[in-house]
């Protein structure tokens, strides 16, 4: 006679310590929660990895962890992001990025429906990525050792012979291109912090950039030097390493850098440059002067492009400085951030 | 982005700038000194000093109020927080501000003292009331601008009855600070030509109490807002001033301040706060009436006196050239520590303390001007 199991009360249950002791409890999660979600042939299979045909071209590989507060805001949550990142962090070396996998460490008491609903945004943005989630873990810690879950994903991609894009690549001369406008994820996340929220219609820009990474390699190829994605420290974080890693400088224009007037605000009150606001769905591009106008082309064409702008030029400098003409019509260094950008009192 | 984006007019720019060029004699140098870390601001966010005339020279002063905050005064806070009963409330940008070997409240929160980031006096009380069980400090701190806030959060705690809420004061007075340093003996002499006066600070106080820089010191003032047009506005006023040989106090910043300042907000706090005989300001030394404490009326609320708080004193680095800077009479790359031992991530003095400070401001956003000058000479 078949056992019978009862089913997860993904309503009003949580998750506890047997979720991750390796028992029924856990193979029940996992089955009932993370593989409906996430859907795949690798994952039916139920081995402790899963193996896959190796494509043509060159292997890229990246991972990163995820430990955002709120879990949920405007825009998208923590599995969304999961996705999201670890698919950019691929993409910009121009590669397709394939397979996924997926950590969770869970806290002990996290409630089912909302790691279901977690679950199913990684899937759905999976789905959307055109990539797969092929292994996974699952950890539950006692209550607070974890900010309810922390996600770790790893991702593989395939990049075609003959595209090399590295900070080395680029020269003088070279354009830099932006893919939308700046702060959207940073401030979408502080409009909910606990003690700070405001009312604002900002969303986070939370998405995938490897569809809009094709047409802009299909557009220039080796023409695109290097691709960033500027997330925490926002661009000056992104421009100052390359600047660092290029040997080069850059200059900016102020005026020409995209930035929404809310995101606009918000950073106005609370004293923040949104130059240093975190992005999780734009990318920096150096594109060859030559090439510049068909990626940006290319770029705009795309919905997530649409907004992209040419905020400038790599330039000599011994310094390696980030110099932007500001759009008042004076001069500033666009620098690292000291520490945490921290609001101001005066 | 209405209401900001007027006061960030180009074209309008422009014409301020020609307009000093113009009027601005040649011959003559001219060095203003603006007081506020929100005007320093302006000037290094929007590059003003690109848009200035060489021998007009602007000055960082020491109105950031979080620079100039002695290490000792951090040192109080980190021993106070380290209480297992205490929770301390800051603003954020005392989170990094160095005490003395290198301590600070951001090491001090990560060793475990329960230290929070508030964005307002009224997230004090609101913390206070989910902790009756914990004694929670707001760690008050600012000029007279940020004073009213303090006060309002012990008059909400006195109507609240909250028995666990105190307060750490730190704050201090805009006008014995410009005394202080109009007053300095100094063998360069002090070399400022006029003041850029404080924009959000004479909301509150007005514009009467900088009367005594013009009639006793001979100095143009003018009080202007935080926006860059404001800024060029009162540059050109100042050359004005001093071409026509006139020393009084201007306002620029008309739209939100008047002679009297808020009379509300000035009632509240001298009715809460007292002088103290003097206060420590680093980089500036003990200056006279430049502080406030809570009055006996109101000792409960005094976390110095609750908590028994020792004074501790902590002397700045002798290298170290943050007093000369804030009187104007060097520049932040004449200091042998800037840029060297002393950087934003490791600030030693206090202009290098908050991005309002005079060589934290030189640091983040001009250093590249030094570069341009030894290539240009």
């Amino acid at each position: 006679m078949k056992p019978l199991h009862r089913k997860l009360d993904i309503r009003n249950g949580c998750v506890d310590l047997s979720h991750g002791s390796g028992g029924r409890a856990m193979a029940q999660l996992i089955s009932g929660l993370f593989h409906e979600a996430f859907g795949n042939e690798w994952l039916a299979r139920g081995n402790d990895q899963s193996a896959f045909d190796v494509a043509a071209g060159r292997m890229v590989m990246t991972t990163d962890g995820y430990v955002v507060s709120p879990l949920f805001f405007p825009g998208g949550n923590i599995g969304s992001l999961a996705v999201h990142g670890t698919v950019n962090d691929i993409a910009m070396a121009g590669a397709r990025p394939l397979y996924l996998s997926a950590s969770f460490i869970i806290e002990e008491g996290f409630r089912f429906a909302d790691l279901k609903i977690i679950a199913e945004s990684m899937g759905e943005a999976a789905r959307a990525a055109g990539v797969h989630i092929i292994t996974g873990d699952t950890k539950v810690v006692e209550r607070g050792k974890a900010d309810g879950v922390f996600i770790s994903t790893a991702g593989v991609g395939v990049v075609p012979y003959g595209l090399d894009l590295s900070a080395e690549n680029a020269r003088v001369g070279d354009r830099v291109l932006i893919s939308g406008t700046l702060g959207d994820h940073g401030v979408a996340i502080m409009s909910k912090r606990q003690n700070l929220a405001f009312e604002t219609e900002i969303v986070s820009d939370s998405a995938s950039l490897n569809d809009l990474v094709a047409d802009m390699v299909a557009a220039a190829g080796p023409g695109i030097r290097l691709m960033r994605d500027p997330t925490r420290g926002g661009l000056a974080a992104t421009l100052n390493e390359i600047a660092q890693q290029s040997g080069l400088g850059f200059h900016l224009v102020e005026e020409s850098i995209p930035v929404k007037p809310g995101v606009a605000a918000a950073c106005e009150l609370l004293g923040l440059d949104p130059l240093y606001v975190a992005n999780e769905g734009k990318l920096v591009a150096i594109v060859a002067p030559e090439d510049a106008a068909a990626v940006l082309a290319a770029m705009r064409a795309h919905p997530l492009g649409r907004d992209a702008a040419d905020i400038g030029e790599a330039i000599a400098d011994d310094h390696h400085f980030v110099q932007m003409a500001t759009s008042f019509g004076g001069g500033r260094i666009v620098d690292w951030l000291s520490g945490e950008q921290l609001p101001r009192i005066c | 982005m209405k209401y900001a984006d007027e006061f960030r007019d180009k074209e309008i720019a422009l014409g301020l700038a020609r307009a000093i060029r113009s009027e601005a004699d040649p011959q003559k140098s001219y060095r203003f000194m603006e007081f506020c870390g929100g005007h320093t601001h302006a000037i290094s966010r929007y590059g003003l000093e690109d848009m200035l005339p060489g021998n007009v020279r602007m000055i960082h002063g020491p109105g950031c109020p979080v620079c100039v905050l002695p290490a000792g005064r951090i040192d109080m806070a980190i021993r106070l927080a380290e209480r297992p009963e205490i929770i301390l409330c800051v603003y954020g940008d005392l989170m990094r501000v160095p005490g003395s070997q290198g301590a600070s409240l951001l090491k001090a929160k990560a060793r475990g003292a329960d230290i929070r980031m508030v964005y307002s006096t009224i997230d004090a009380i609101r913390i206070a009331e989910e902790n009756p069980g914990r004694e929670v400090v707001f760690f008050a701190i600012g000029f007279e601008t940020t004073t009213p806030p303090t006060a309002v959060m012990i008059r909400l705690a006195e109507k609240k009855q909250l028995e666990n809420i105190s307060v750490f004061c730190n704050h201090v007075l805009t006008p014995p600070a410009m005394q202080g340093i109009l007053n300095t003996p100094d063998v360069h002499g002090v070399e400022i030509d006029g003041f850029v006066g404080p924009a959000h600070v004479s909301t509150v106080i007005g514009t009467a109490p900088y009367e005594f820089c013009a009639s006793d010191f001979g100095k143009p003032v003018v009080i202007a807002g935080f926006e860059p047009l404001d800024m060029m506005q009162a540059i050109l006023m100042l050359v004005r001033q001093v071409n026509e040989h006139r020393h009084e106090v201007e306002n620029q910043y008309s739209r939100a301040v008047n002679r009297d300042g808020n009379l509300r907000a000035k009632a509240e706090v001298s009715d809460i706060f007292e002088l103290r005989d003097a206060f420590e300001w680093r980089g500036l030394g003990q200056l006279p009436d430049s502080g406030l404490r809570l009055k006996p009326a109101y000792a409960k609320y005094d976390a110095e006196l609750r908590f028994g708080m020792t004074e501790l004193r902590v002397d700045d680095n002798p290298a170290c050239e943050c007093g000369d800077i804030l009187r104007g009479v060097k520049k932040p790359a004449d200091c042998k520590l800037f840029g060297t031992l002393c950087t934003p991530e490791t600030p030693m003095g206090s202009c290098m303390v908050s991005s309002e400070g005079a060589c934290a401001a030189h640091w983040t956003y001009g250093r590249f001007r030094d570069h341009q000058l030894r290539r240009a000479s």
